[in-house]
């Protein structure tokens, strides 16, 4: 395995294995062909979503995967709309995930504010509770929450009962502390000397310093509510309040039984569902950035 | 007595309800279930619902398709743990490297974490029906029968399906975790004339051992609670119940068939698989 190592000072340009992985190196090329060929995997599926949604007659061959301007249509877009109304739809997911991101936003930020500045009874409890709420998985609790809210509260088919179980985003809480945490101690120190209360501190210096946070956490809170199948599905056999996930998904499980050609529509549905998140992700992806998730592993 | 601040408690009350409500009060609901006959009534009527101990989990535990069920995310959590770990691995550190298109690179793997599986499912349904992409590319070789109604194949599937849509996820948290990797130990490595495979095994992998403790915690977590996947991608866990998961049949038996009592055991049965299995791969990951 010993190669020579070069002088000290040389520049390497390339050599079989070079001895410094040079942080600053343009790209070697083995791992530009691996990082090429992940690409491509990962994005092949989303771009044969949008060419199997816009074909009029469904061509799995090859050739096939390229647009061909002679089997063009829009009209699965139009055949998706009729069987599951795309304006209903959208709207309920709309309303699903506008109303947990102000829950998140609003009680999520003051309970991330607390915990990170304020000294109060019960506060490590609280911190470890949050902390366990992200390891127990949703799933497990769908029974008891579905006897819940359907069977005690009576919320089945409501955006209430859709939008309880995520109201607040555990995830969005420990961001907004891990940020709210990374302020300069002297800021409030300041700020309490001058006479601010609490609330005035955190939404006068906080909250104005900490707006990468929330534009992250509001973007993770988003894909949440907008991308959930298992609990709207469970809860909502009204087809004009189902979100858009379960309306899709309900069409995917009827018609994959008599599959004549039920592929164009379903992928027209599936890109009208997958585009606001791209769109918002590749707008604000470089917010997104790995510290964030980094400051949750470190802890 | 309320601590220094006490106006904190007044900031972390509708979190305490809420995590109270659709957390702590739950969790008991589900436990309390598991040991009675628990069965729905409709809301305000008082119903009786008698003890029946351990009834229950006897009942789940000598069902043939409760056995299935778990043994099929067995073969999903052997096959996707690992191939979970190593891809974004591999993928994380070219990404960490100073290489052109680094966001278009970025973007593109997170885009299947980001978008929801329904819509995912769609197209991989496209892809791997009989008469789909990959059968034509596949031509002679394509199995028979197809990829998703092939009972040896449909779990392979499913796993190979959430790894891919898992993948950007684990990437960034393996992305984070080499940020603290020291540089230092990659010049002492090259200084010893360690090649660069050799300073991957012997700098990064140990470097970031806890993020791969987190990742396998995680991706067994999110495995241990398929779904999605076997409902749409192989109509409801066929062929045979082969791609059936727990919380397939916990929604079936729970929901459909109207036994939450006997859904909150398999939930049960599955919390303690899962906690049982995380503590064996910690004592593994965690040794030496």
């Amino acid at each position: 395995m010993a190669t020579t190592l070069p002088p000290v000072g040389q520049v390497t340009v390339i050599s079989a294995a070079p001895p410094v992985p040079d942080q600053r190196r343009r790209g070697h090329p083995l791992r530009l062909v691996a990082l090429t060929l992940g690409a491509l995997m990962f994005l092949f599926p989303f771009y044969y979503m949008l060419i199997g949604s816009l074909q009029d007659e469904p061509d799995t061959t090859p050739a096939g995967a390229l647009p061909n301007p002679g089997n063009l249509t829009a009209a699965n877009y139009s055949d998706i709309d009729d069987r599951i109304n795309l304006g209903r739809t959208i709207l309920n997911s709309g309303i699903f995930t506008g109303g947990v991101l102000l829950g998140t936003v609003v009680f999520g930020v003051l309970a991330g504010y607390a915990l990170a500045r304020l000294h109060f009874r019960g506060r490590g409890l609280l911190f470890g509770f949050m902390l366990l709420v992200q390891v127990i998985p949703f799933q497990l609790m769908t029974i008891p929450l579905y006897v819940l809210i359907v069977r005690n509260y009576g919320l089945a088919d409501s955006y209430l009962g859709m939008i309880l179980p995520f109201a607040i985003n555990s995830t969005a809480v420990f961001i907004f502390r891990q940020y709210f945490l990374q302020l300069p101690k002297e800021l409030f120190e300041a700020a309490h000397v001058d006479g601010a209360g609490e609330l005035t501190i955190l939404l006068r210096i906080a909250l104005p310093l900490v707006r990468p946070a929330l534009l992250t956490a509001v973007l993770l809170t988003f894909i949440g509510p907008w991308n959930e199948f298992l609990w709207p599905f469970l809860i909502t056999k009204d087809q004009d309040m189902q979100p858009l996930a379960v309306a899709l998904a309900n069409y995917i499980s009827n018609v994959a039984a008599r599959a004549t050609n039920p592929y164009g529509a379903l992928l027209a549905g599936a890109c009208v569902l997958v585009a606001p998140v791209v769109v918002l992700f590749v707008a604000f992806q470089r917010h997104f950035v790995s510290t964030d998730i980094g400051s949750g592993v470190k802890g | 007595m309320f601590g220094r601040q006490p106006v904190g408690l007044a900031f972390v009350s509708p979190y305490v309800v809420f995590l109270v409500m659709i957390f702590a009060y739950p969790l008991g609901l589900a436990v309390w279930m598991s040991f009675h006959d628990y069965f729905f009534a409709a809301p305000g009527v008082a119903v009786d619902r008698p003890f029946v101990g351990f009834d229950n989990y006897t009942a789940v535990l000598g069902d043939p398709a409760v056995r299935r069920a778990f043994l099929n995310i067995l073969i999903f959590l052997v096959i996707n743990v690992p191939l979970t770990v190593v891809l974004s691995l591999i993928l994380a550190s070219a990404l960490n490297a100073a290489i052109p298109f680094r966001t278009f690179f970025r973007v593109s793997f997170y885009v299947p974490y980001l978008t929801a599986s329904v819509a995912v499912v769609g197209v991989w349904l496209f892809l791997f029906n009989s008469d789909g992409l990959v059968n034509k590319v596949l031509g002679p070789l394509a199995p028979e029968p197809s990829w998703l109604v092939n009972t040896g194949l449909a779990m392979p599937v499913v796993a190979i399906y959430v790894t891919w849509k898992q993948l950007g996820f684990f990437i960034l948290l393996y992305l984070a975790a080499l940020q603290n990797v020291p540089k230092e130990l990659y010049e002492a490595a090259a200084v010893d004339g360690a090649s660069r495979s050799r300073a991957f095994r012997s700098v990064t992998v140990p470097g970031v051992r806890p993020a791969t403790t987190l990742v396998v915690l995680l991706a067994t977590i999110t495995g241990a609670n398929l779904f999605t996947e076997p409902y749409l991608l192989t109509g409801g866990g066929g062929p045979n119940g082969t791609s059936t998961s727990p919380v397939l049949l916990m929604y079936q038996r729970g929901i459909e068939q109207g036994e939450p009592g006997v859904a909150a055991a398999i939930g049960m049965v599955l919390v303690i698989g899962v906690l049982a299995v995380s503590l064996v791969n910690r004592r593994l990951l965690e040794r030496d």
